[in-house]
């Protein structure tokens, strides 16, 4: 195959890639509106005198024989009475069986992943180089380690919630990104012709996932913190998801992991622009956006720490944060002026 | 627990007694640790190590001693200052701050900045007439050294030192204290369990001093530093999550004195030099040089460097990017001080280090070799003349001055094809069409009159100024001469019968930017230090662990348990794995004991306890 061919199937596939992603995101999407029946459901249950999940509270006194072995008994007597009341997970949050929509969605996501990144791979052959050296490349790789990301993430914490979320602004991307900012196979020009594109970019995509799967779930968080104060009752699948607290732990978490490899880009970056234009930071204005994002990440992170700052107030940060990570990518690209040039517009 | 009381909480108060309490959590969930003495509880409420205002910090009394928010009519300077200090290193400060700083480096993202686009400041100038004179009095074309962004950076500075003193002091005594008291009920702790293993005669090891010797060895071995009281053993790990923070914000301090110290003491200096041409390291050789502020010349160590041959290659298959630069090379010989000389090449992304500065190829372009010739034979001008690149296919455009020798001053400006093409609209018009010299032309407008330059004006020599001249060649002339068009090699004589000018021939030439930082490894090695204890500090856990045993009726009971000393997810796990592996080694089969340890037998469900357990600070008597 010749490098051209290769292109073309790459487009072919990130085309396939999308369309599978649109099944997903659909599916996603009536997996929400799925969550409020079972939330409807779920807060009928709780009104009969077995409620759902009591049992789990009970454990404080519970006296469990685990074993006998070898002829002495070995007792768990019981742990702390702390799970109870307020803290208790949600009706039905923990434990919840996987809708059929959410299976569905799940596995397209999987799929979809596996095509587009059979795009990714041409793309790179095509190139005969890594495939992010100008914006086409960038939302083409970009998109992919998002969704990877996601499903990197949801191995270890159930945020299948925000599978719609994450499909759709993947959706957006990769369309605006192919549709727009397409350009063809060209050759690195010498400024690019460095191993610091392999670095430096790839941790900057990466870290971007890890920010947009935390701007999400900082989402959520204000969402569901909008629903404690009663400001917001009829968003019913809101009931499945995890209580405010918890998603706020979580999108630190996720977000945390962004922002140690955005401070490694910002370093890595400067290192790079030593090598290649001279000096490592002139204020050129990527390097002012990169350096602003860091800055405002830094600023969710004592947010969190500050008394009267956690909870909404630092999740708004964490969602600014992110818009300004999307700005520098698209806005700051396109129009702005700096030896960043590499857009290929 | 919801959060939101937080927003409205005043806060930790110090009541008379000295002893803490959480005035901020409402009423205590019940059945909270009565069990703690008030050592305990002020160990498990507030961490010293943090400022005042921070979610685990130790609330500070007010000036005074009153209550937050409340003035105190009398008192005296020294207060003032200590309470201004600490609102200056709180960390509501530090938030404003580092916002406050985020906002301020917008504006020099959207207009050009003096040092990194000199040209794009003239043409702001030029486009925007009325608003830049009131742009330019706020300093936003410099930005970044601008009073008002410094003044946010310093203070954000002074706020961040004035934080990591008193903690490193903290840090260090915490270093050197012990483990604290185990607290005497444990149920309400993060991870707890409670075992009993029944039987247990004398001689067995089932007895609660061994249990606890054995749990003691087993902590150390992981990494915790512990203390033994009476039947149980108090643990604490993670103290590298403190010294990371600290290392992280005082690299930051570090990275931010060594950029200073580097461009005080450093230089920068651009010089175009065209093939066979020396670069000598001197301050005259330079076409432009910014020195740092403590900058002496006696810095500049003597070496030279000649273009022996500057080589391009451009894309000539890939339909999608012909005459798309592929690769620049600059081959030149180095000579030393101590007349060592050696054939170099310098590339981008690949300077040459040489004389303590490294010698970056920053750019590109072909200079034309000119000769003009009077009409008595006399050459008033030869020269190679460096063209500046206009557009990707390196249209380049110079100036050519000829002050003495002719009848009349002369200037001359150039457009130079490398590839020459008609733009076949009829006007006669060329373009380039490749940046290579497949097809070189130079066009020459000429001017006659006043070049200007014995005003004492200095003048670029890029530029002329054709306000006093008249033109003689080119689009404008009155008589209708043409623009001289010439190829290498070739004649044309000067309107006017002034003399003639030729086209000896072109050359390339390459930009070189010379940088000298004395503190740039030292910023490097800083970066690297705040990195390090970015991730010491965000993923080592810091935790306390206790594990207690007792007799009862039915045997041996051991009691597990942790607190988190910050953000630690997996705290209820780690509670897990000890109490597991303790169990093992008192003799319980391992599965058994790791079924006993599992997560969902602990005190909470989920893998982030939340609520009184997660956080000391919520328990109160
Ligand atoms: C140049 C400005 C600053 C930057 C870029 C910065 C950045 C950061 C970052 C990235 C973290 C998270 C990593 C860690 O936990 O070590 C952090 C944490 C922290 N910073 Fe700063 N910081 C700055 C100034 C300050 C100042 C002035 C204070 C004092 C009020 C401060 C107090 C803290 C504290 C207490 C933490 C721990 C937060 C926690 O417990 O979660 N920082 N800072």
């Amino acid at each position: 195959m010749t490098a051209t061919d290769l292109a073309y199937y790459s487009l072919v596939a990130v085309y396939s890639a999308m369309a599978i992603y649109t099944i997903s995101f659909v599916a996603y999407a009536l997996d929400l509106a799925k969550r409020s029946g079972d939330a409807q459901l779920a807060a009928k249950a709780a009104t009969a005198p077995a409620a759902v999940g009591a049992e789990a509270q009970g454990a404080g006194a519970e006296r469990v024989v685990t074993a006998s072995a070898g002829g002495r008994t070995v007792v768990l007597d019981r742990t702390a009475t702390a799970a109870g009341g307020a803290d208790a997970p949600r009706a039905s949050s923990s434990g919840r069986r996987p809708s059929r929509f959410e299976r569905v969605a799940t596995s397209m996501l999987v799929l979809g992943l596996v095509v587009h990144v059979v795009s990714v791979v041409f793309r790179g052959l095509a190139a005969g180089r890594v495939p992010w050296a100008n914006m086409f490349e960038f939302s083409l790789t970009g998109t992919a380690i998002i969704v990877g990301v996601f499903l990197v993430v949801r191995v270890f914490v159930d945020v299948s919630y925000l599978g719609a979320y994450v499909t759709g602004l993947n959706l957006i991307l990769l369309a605006i990104g192919t549709v727009n900012y397409y350009v063809a196979v060209v050759p690195l020009q010498p400024a690019l012709q460095s191993a610091w594109l392999v670095i430096h970019v790839l941790v900057a995509i990466i870290g971007t996932g890890f920010f947009a799967i935390a701007a999400g779930l900082s989402a959520a968080q204000l969402v569901q913190t909008k629903r404690d104060q009663a400001k917001l009752a009829n968003l019913r699948f809101m009931d499945t998801l995890p209580e405010a607290d918890r998603l706020e732990d979580l999108a630190y978490r996720v977000a945390l992991v962004g922002f140690v490899l955005w401070t490694f880009t910002l370093i890595a970056g400067a290192v790079w622009a030593e090598r290649a234009w001279g000096r490592y930071w002139g204020w050129d204005t990527k390097e002012v956006w990169t350096f602003i994002i860091w800055v405002l990440y830094a600023g969710y992170i004592h947010a969190r720490a500050t008394r009267g700052w956690r909870g909404a107030r630092s999740s708004w940060l964490s969602i600014i944060g992110f818009a300004a990570v999307m700005f520098n990518f698209s806005v700051v690209n396109v129009f702005f002026k700096g030896l960043h040039a590499y857009s290929g517009l | 627990m919801a959060r939101s009381s937080d927003r409205t909480a005043p806060g930790l108060r110090r009541d008379p007694a000295g002893q803490h309490r959480t005035a901020e959590q409402g009423p205590p969930p019940q059945g909270t640790a009565a069990g703690l003495t008030a050592d305990d509880e002020t160990d498990v409420t507030g961490d010293p190590l943090r400022p005042s205002d921070h979610v685990d910090g130790v609330a500070a009394p007010a000036p005074g001693g009153g209550g937050d928010g409340v003035t105190q009519p009398r008192l005296g300077p020294i207060g003032y200052l200590r309470f201004f200090w600490r609102q200056l290193t709180s960390m509501k400060t530090a938030l404003f701050l580092l916002m406050l700083l985020a906002v301020a480096a917008i504006p020099g993202s959207l207009v050009p900045q003096r040092t990194s686009d000199p040209n794009g400041v003239v043409q702001y100038r030029t486009e925007h007439p009325d608003l830049f004179p009131v742009l330019d009095k706020i300093g936003v074309f410099d930005t970044y050294a601008s009073p008002w962004f410094s003044a946010v950076y310093l203070l954000l500075f002074i706020s961040l030192i004035g934080c990591i003193v008193p903690r490193t002091k903290h840090h260090f005594e915490a270093l050197r204290a012990r483990p604290p008291k185990t607290p005497a009920r444990l149920s309400r702790l993060a991870g707890y369990r409670s075992v009993t293993i029944a039987g247990g005669a004398e001689g067995s090891g089932l007895d609660p001093a061994s249990a606890v010797a054995a749990a003691r060895a087993q902590l150390r071995r992981a990494g915790y530093r512990t203390e033994v009281f009476g039947d149980s053993v108090s643990a604490e790990r993670g103290y590298a999550r403190e010294t990371g923070n600290l290392v992280f914000h005082s690299a930051l301090v570090g990275v931010l004195l060594t950029v200073g110290i580097g461009g005080g003491l450093g230089y920068t200096g651009q010089r175009v030099v065209v093939e066979g041409q020396t670069f000598t390291n001197a301050l005259v050789a330079y076409d432009s040089f910014n020195p740092g502020r403590w900058f002496s010349d006696s810095q500049l160590s003597p070496y030279s460097l000649t273009l022996d041959r500057f080589t391009t290659k451009y894309e000539e298959k890939n339909r999608d990017a012909i005459g798309q630069p592929l690769d620049y090379t600059a081959d030149v010989t180095a000579r030393t001080q101590d007349g060592d000389s050696s054939q170099q090449t310098i590339k981008v992304n690949s300077p040459l280090a040489i004389g303590g500065s490294n010698v970056y190829l920053l750019g590109n372009g072909y200079a034309m070799d000119l000769t003009v010739t009077a009409p008595d034979g006399t050459e008033p001008f030869t020269d190679t003349i460096p063209f500046l690149p206009q557009n990707a296919d390196l249209m380049s455009q110079g100036v050519v001055k000829v002050p003495d020798g002719l009848a009349e001053q002369i200037g001359m400006i150039g457009f130079f094809y490398p590839s020459a093409v008609d733009t076949e609209d009829g006007s006669g018009i060329m373009a380039s069409s490749y940046p290579d010299l497949l097809n070189p032309v130079l066009s020459l407008n000429v001017y006659e009159g006043d070049l200007g330059l014995d005003d004492g004006v200095p003048q670029s020599v890029y530029s002329l100024t054709t306000d006093g001249m008249t033109e003689i060649a080119g689009a404008a002339a009155d008589d209708g001469t043409k623009a001289l068009k010439l190829t290498p090699g070739e004649t044309a004589d000067l309107p006017g019968g002034l003399g003639t000018v030729t086209f000896n021939g072109v050359k390339r030439f390459a930009s070189l930017d010379v940088h000298h930082d004395p503190a740039q490894l030292w910023v490097l090695g800083f970066a690297g230090l705040t990195f390090a204890g970015l991730l010491t500090a965000l993923f080592v856990p810091r935790r306390r662990v206790w594990v207690k045993a007792s007799t009862t009726d039915d045997g041996l009971r051991l009691e597990y348990a942790g607190l988190a000393r910050g953000e630690d997810p997996t705290l209820v796990r780690a509670v897990g794995d000890v109490a597991s592996r303790h169990l093992t080694t008192m003799g319980v089969p391992a599965d058994v004991a790791r079924d006993l340890a599992r997560e969902d037998s602990a005190s909470t469900s989920n893998d982030t306890p939340t609520g009184p357990a997660r956080r000391g600070r919520k328990i109160s008597s």
